[in-house]
Parts: structure tokens; sequence; C-alpha cells
């Protein structure tokens, strides 16, 4: 089996601080990790390719620096990696982001699944796995919280939707988005970190991929970004302690707008 | 200190960092409390291949010896001194095979041992043989192609988790010492049953057990290098571990003095943080030179072994002497620092404490080694 797993590097959220002038993030000096949910993309496509053989490419698109997350999936088990790379594919919107994964993809060839995390930590929009199946025109599962049945043909997978599980099959090749409920990720190995270390990680560009500067990047996005505001902070409610009995009393006097205390 | 890891020791620690994290802090404490054995950490250990570090790259392993191994136990220590011995045992199981077993016994045991598929003891004690491990009465007759066991091993590490245990019994009950051999015993062999999983004080993770040898048959082929050097394997065997014990002993120290910053930083008492405090710094300070000293003579000890130097006993024996008594003094003051806080098992503390205390006890205690550095001072001074 050939399975893909699509990983993006974000800056590490748990030390990311805030300009409260700007209110923008300041990202210098922050650490980059695996975005947390590819993790277990990795491990459920590292898992069923231990089991039927085969392997796993992981691919992420970014700046020259991404390639240490493809080192870090290499560590944790992957096979090999592919850095996604140009400058013309810079200030992408989803919408591109996926029109050049989904190429890379189709570069690859005879692909058999390719596996995304929930969402991304930082754009958080949960669109990228979808976008490429579109792209690719191929069947997706999203929100897999367990991977059933995986076979040379098919998929069969629980997603985990808000109101409730519901279990879908699909034929491959296909695009699947998994949730953190589907593994525990392994830990990096001794043996894969020495690998990791000496892998020749292939960049591909625009060329490569075989698209024009039209569909990639700031000029292939169709979203404009007009403005950026920061929503205003919320004032905090009002804690009221006391009996069920006063409690009662009180909400009632709040909600008919009496005994109000600011 | 920077003591300018390699690149594969750098990989090592990031490893344990990272099984620390995610999968020992989580669960110590309750598996210290249920005296649990970490099975699924040990799998996860297995997973990253830190079982293949003191293994030839020839028998499946990564062979990168004593100093790697010291690196790993002592990172793992500072998590949990208990999960890091049910790991680092194996090493001591597996050294007799090592140092003096077969071609055969090589490749049939060390590569299941490297892939983590099977646990490994070293059984030499006995309730009447502990420091005197000369006395042990376990008998070993040899019986065609066979040998047949008989006795009972106390306090066996590993024991009922392992699979493979490398034994010390009598061939030859007149000639003493002299007589004792080296076996290897596979679990399931008839005859061969565990006895009590003893309570313990600390590394409570750890499984201490009897083994019971009732008639049990080996194969003869079991027998690890020669009758009657049995005891020889042993104090090689010992002399090659023990600064695994140091490692564990400057591992568990580290992790009570980070917990002693920690708490200090936080805790206020007449209005200003108790890291403030003059006594309470010379403390630290004090902890720390010491943690850095033993640290030190470790890695030495560890070093010289990866020279292939015969010279290591004293400077084992120093390792493990001084990282111990250095673990007990840290672990007292960590809870000291952290005051009744300290005392309470919602801190780790109490923990660390009564875990670095074995340090000074097992693989020969603190006693004996001095008398072992005595020795081997007392020997070298007369050849000059
Ligand atoms: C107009 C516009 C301009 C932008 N300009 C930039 C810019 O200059 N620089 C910049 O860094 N971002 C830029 N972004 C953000 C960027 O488009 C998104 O980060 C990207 O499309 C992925 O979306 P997401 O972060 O919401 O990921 P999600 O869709 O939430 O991620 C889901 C999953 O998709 C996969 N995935 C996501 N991104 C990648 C990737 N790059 N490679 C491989 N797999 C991936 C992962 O498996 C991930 O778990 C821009 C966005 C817009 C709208
Ligand atoms: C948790 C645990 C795990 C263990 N794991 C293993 C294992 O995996 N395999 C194994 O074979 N053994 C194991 N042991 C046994 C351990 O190595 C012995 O307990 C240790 O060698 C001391 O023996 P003893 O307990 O019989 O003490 P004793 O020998 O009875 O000593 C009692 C006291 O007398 C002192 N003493 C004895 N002789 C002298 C002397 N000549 N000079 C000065 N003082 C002396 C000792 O230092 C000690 O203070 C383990 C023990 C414990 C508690």
């Amino acid at each position: 089996m050939k399975f893909v797993v699509a990983v993006k590097q974000v800056p590490d959220t748990a030390e990311v601080r805030i300009d409260p002038e700007r209110g923008t993030l300041i990202r210098d000096g922050v650490p980059s990790i695996m975005n947390p949910f590819d993790t277990y993309a990795l491990e459920e496509a590292m898992k069923w390719r231990d089991e039927l053989g085969g392997e796993v490419t992981v691919i992420t698109m970014g700046p020259p620096q991404a390639e240490s997350v493809l080192r870090e999936a290499i560590s944790m088990g992957a096979d090999d990696a592919v850095l996604i790379s140009d400058r013309a594919f810079a200030g992408a919107d989803t919408w591109a982001t996926s029109h050049t994964l989904a190429a890379a993809v189709t570069e690859l060839g005879a692909v058999d699944a390719v596996f995304f995390g929930k969402q991304a930590i930082d754009g958080d929009t949960a669109q990228t796995g979808p976008s490429v199946a579109a792209s690719l025109d191929w069947p997706q599962i999203t929100f897999i919280g367990k991977v059933r049945e995986l076979n040379e043909k098919s998929i069969t997978a629980e997603r985990y939707v808000e109101t409730g599980t519901q279990v879908v099959q699909a034929e491959l090749p296909v695009v699947l988005t998994i949730l953190k409920d589907a593994n525990i990720p392994r830990v990096p190995s001794l043996r894969g970190k020495m690998k990791s270390r000496k892998a020749q990680i292939p960049v591909w560009g625009l060329i490569d991929l075989g698209l024009t500067e039209y569909e990639t990047g700031l000029n292939g996005s169709p979203t404009k970004v007009v403005a950026t505001a920061t929503p205003e902070a919320r004032i905090g409610g009002q804690i009221h302690e006391g009996s069920t009995e006063e409690l009662v009393a009180k909400l009632a006097d709040l909600l008919l707008g009496e005994g109000s205390e600011g | 200190m920077d003591y300018m890891l390699n690149e594969d020791l750098l990989a090592i620690k990031e490893i344990c960092i990272e099984i620390g994290e995610k999968h020992i802090l989580p669960v110590r404490a309750e598996l210290d409390e249920g005296n649990e054995f970490p099975r699924e950490i040990m799998n996860v250990i297995a997973q990253s291949d830190l079982f293949t570090i003191y293994i030839p790259e020839e028998y499946g392993g990564t062979g990168m010896g004593s100093m790697a191994l010291a690196v790993a136990t002592e990172e793992l220590s500072r998590y949990c001194g208990g999960i890091a011995v049910s790991y680092a045992a194996n090493a001591l199981g597996a050294m007799p095979i090592l140092l003096m077993g077969s071609e055969e016994q090589k490749k049939k045991y060390l590569p299941k041992l490297a892939s983590g598929e099977k646990l490994c003891a070293f059984a030499l004690t006995e309730s009447e043989a502990g420091s005197d491990a000369g006395g042990v009465k376990t008998r070993a007759i040899k019986d065609g192609d066979h040998y047949i066991l008989n006795g009972t091993k106390q306090w066996i590490t590993n024991g009922g988790e392992a699979q493979i245990y490398t034994v010390i019994a009598l061939t030859d009950p007149d000639r003493g010492a002299r007589g004792a051999s080296a076996f290897i015993v596979e679990e399931g062999t008839p005859g061969f049953s565990y006895g009590k999983k003893e309570d313990k004080m600390g590394i409570r993770a750890s499984a201490t057990r009897e083994l019971i040898f009732e008639d049990c048959r080996i194969p003869a082929e079991n027998l690890i290098s020669r009758e009657g050097y049995g005891f020889m394997v042993a104090m090689k065997t010992l002399d090659n571990s023990r600064p695994g014990v140091a490692a564990q002993a400057v591992g568990i120290a580290q992790g009570a003095l980070d917990e002693a910053l920690k708490y200090a930083e936080q805790r206020k008492q007449f209005g200003v943080k108790i890291n403030s405090f003059q006594g309470l710094q010379f403390m630290l300070a004090d902890m720390g030179t010491q943690i850095e000293a033993a640290r030190a003579l470790t890695y030495a000890a560890a070093g010289l072994i990866d020279t292939g130097s015969k010279n290591i006993v004293k400077l084992s024996a120093m390792a493990k002497v001084f990282a111990s008594d250095v673990a007990m003094k840290v672990t007292v003051d960590a809870v000291q620092i952290l005051g009744g806080y300290g005392y309470m098992k919602e801190y780790p503390v109490e923990k660390m404490m009564r875990d670095a205390k074995i340090t000074q006890i097992y693989e020969g205690t603190n006693q004996i080694q001095r008398s072992v550095i005595a020795k081997a001072m007392i020997k070298e001074a007369k050849r000059k």
C-alpha cells in the first residue's frame, strides 16, 4: 500500500505570545512543531502500513525550514518525505494550498490514501483535507475516530460527529482526516532518528508539479484579506454564591432587571 | 554542564524525555501506589529501540555501549526510578550472555532482547547469600545433556515479568564460589516457578520476585562459559552494570532537584519566594554541585567500560557509591525544601526519596563497594 501523510509545521501555540498593542501573534523566537493533530494522521498511516505492508510518504508545503517536521516524521517511522517548497507557493490560501498538495499527491503516483490531521492549530480551518479530496476528485472521510477496516480496495471508518458515530465505507484511493481518538502516536525510535539524520529529502517546486504561478501562492488564492481585527475582549461574568433558593431568587431579579450589582 | 554528547546520545536523551513526559509522568504515582509493573511503558521503550543500545549490531542491536545505556537510564530515572530499573535490569540480565555467552547463545537470545520481544533478569541473590554472594546454595546437577536445578533465588528484579533469566547455581558445592556456574533459564521450563512478589519501600513499579527451581531440567547448552566460572561471570556482570545504578541515582537526584527548584520559585513565606533565603540557596547549590560531580564520575566509569578496558572495577564501584549517596542526600534535601508538602504523596519528591534508597543497597551495598574500592587501591599502591 502507498500512503501519504500531509503534515504542517506550525508555531508551538503553548509558547506563542500576543502583541497586546497590535493584536497579532509574536512569531519571532517561537519554536515550530509538527501540527499536533498530524501526529495522529501519521500514526494511523504507519499502523496500517505495519499491518498491510507498503510505505508511508510524508509531505509538507512550506518554507525550507519546514523540512524539520519531515525529519521528525521519519524519526517516528515514516519511510520517506518530500518538501513542497517554492517562492511561488507563498501566501497561499486553503484553496491554493490544497491545489498544490493535490498536485504533489498526483506526482507521487499510485497513492492509496492520503491522511490529514483534523485541523491545523494555527490556521484552524480544517479545509485542507476536504479540499485536496475535491481537487483530486477522490472520496473523503473526515473526522475519523476509528478506522475499522482498511484493505486493498476499501476503507470502513467511524466518523465522530456531533450527533454520534457515523460508519462510512469508501473505495480507495481516498482522503482521510484523523481525530486524536484514533490512536496513540508512537515516540520516535533510535533507528528512526539515525535514519532521519541521513535522509535525503527532495524538494518539489512549481515546475516539478507542473503548475503555473496563476494557480499557486497568493496569485492562485481566491481569498483576499481585506482587514484583520481583534474582537473586543469579553467582560467577565458575575459570580454569585448562596443556597439554591437564594440563587434562583437572585437570578430572577437579574433577569427582570432588578437588583443589578454591576 | 555540557558533556559534548554526540548525536546518538542526544537522540537517546530526546527519546527518553518524550517517553518520560508522555508516558511516565501521567502514570508514575499510580504505578508506585499500586505496586504495578509498567508493561505498556516497556512496550514503548522496546518500540523506541532503547533495548538495542547495549546489544551489538550483529545481534540485532545498535551497539552503542555503556555510556549510551547510562544516558538512557539517567534520563528515564528523572521521571521514575522504578520504571528505569525495570528497563536497566534487562541489561544486567543480558550481561552474562554479552560478556561470556557462546556464539549460539548470543544468536539465540540477544536479538529477542534487542527488540524487546523478551525481557531479561539476573539472578544471584538468595535468602542466605546477599553480600556474601559466594554463599549461594542453588544446585545444578549434570544429568546427561541436561542440568537439573534446585533452589530459590530471592529479590530478582523483573522476576515474573522477564522470559529469560541468567541464574548462578553451584555445580560443585565442595569448591564454594569456585564451584558456581551461570545458566540461562527460560520462562515456562518445567520445574521453574515464581514465588512471592515483594511489597517494597521504593521503586515500586519494578517487580522484585522469588524464582523457584524444583527439579528444573535445562539443556546443557544453556551453561554460560564453563562450569566453575559462574562467580566470575557474576562479578564481571556487576562490574559492568554498576555505572547503570550510578546513572539511575543521578537521574533520581536530578528529578528531585528539578522539583525543589520549581517549588522554591513558587512558594512564598514571610512575603518572599523561599528561594531567596540563603539557607535554602546553599542547600540547592550543594545539591546541584553533588549531582554534577556524580554525573561526571558516572560518565567517566561508563566511558572507561566503552574503551574496552579491563580495569573497570574501582571506577565502577566509585561511581555507584558516590552517585547513590548523592541521590539519597539530595532527595532528603528536596523533601526538606518542599517542607510539609514534600512529605505528601501529592508531590513527587517523597517517592524520589523512597526510590533513591535502593541505589545504596543493590548490585552490592555501598559498604561492599567501599571495600572493593579500598582493595583495588591497596593493590594498585603495592604495584607502584
Ligand atoms: C489570503 C491568505 C493568505 C495566506 N498566506 C499565508 C502565508 O503567506 N503563509 C502561511 O504560512 N499561511 C498563509 N495562509 C494560511 C494558509 O492558507 C493555511 O495555513 C493553509 O491553507 C492551511 O490551512 P489551515 O492552516 O487552516 O489548515 P487545516 O485545513 O486546518 O489543516 C488540516 C490538515 O491539512 C494538512 N495541512 C495543512 N496545511 C498543510 C501544508 N502546508 N502542508 C501539508 N499539509 C498541510 C494537515 O494534515 C492538517 O492537519 C494564508 C491564508 C489566506 C486565506
Ligand atoms: C529491590 C531489590 C532488587 C534486587 N534485585 C536483584 C536482582 O535483580 N538480582 C539479584 O541477584 N539480586 C538482587 N537484589 C539483591 C541485592 O543485590 C542484595 O540485597 C544486596 O547485595 C545486599 O544483600 P543483603 O540484602 O542480603 O544484605 P546483607 O549482605 O545481609 O547485608 C546487611 C548489611 O551488612 C552489611 N555488610 C555485609 N557484609 C559486609 C562486609 N563484608 N563489610 C561491611 N558491611 C557488610 C551490608 O552492607 C548491609 O548494610 C535486589 C535487592 C533488592 C532489595
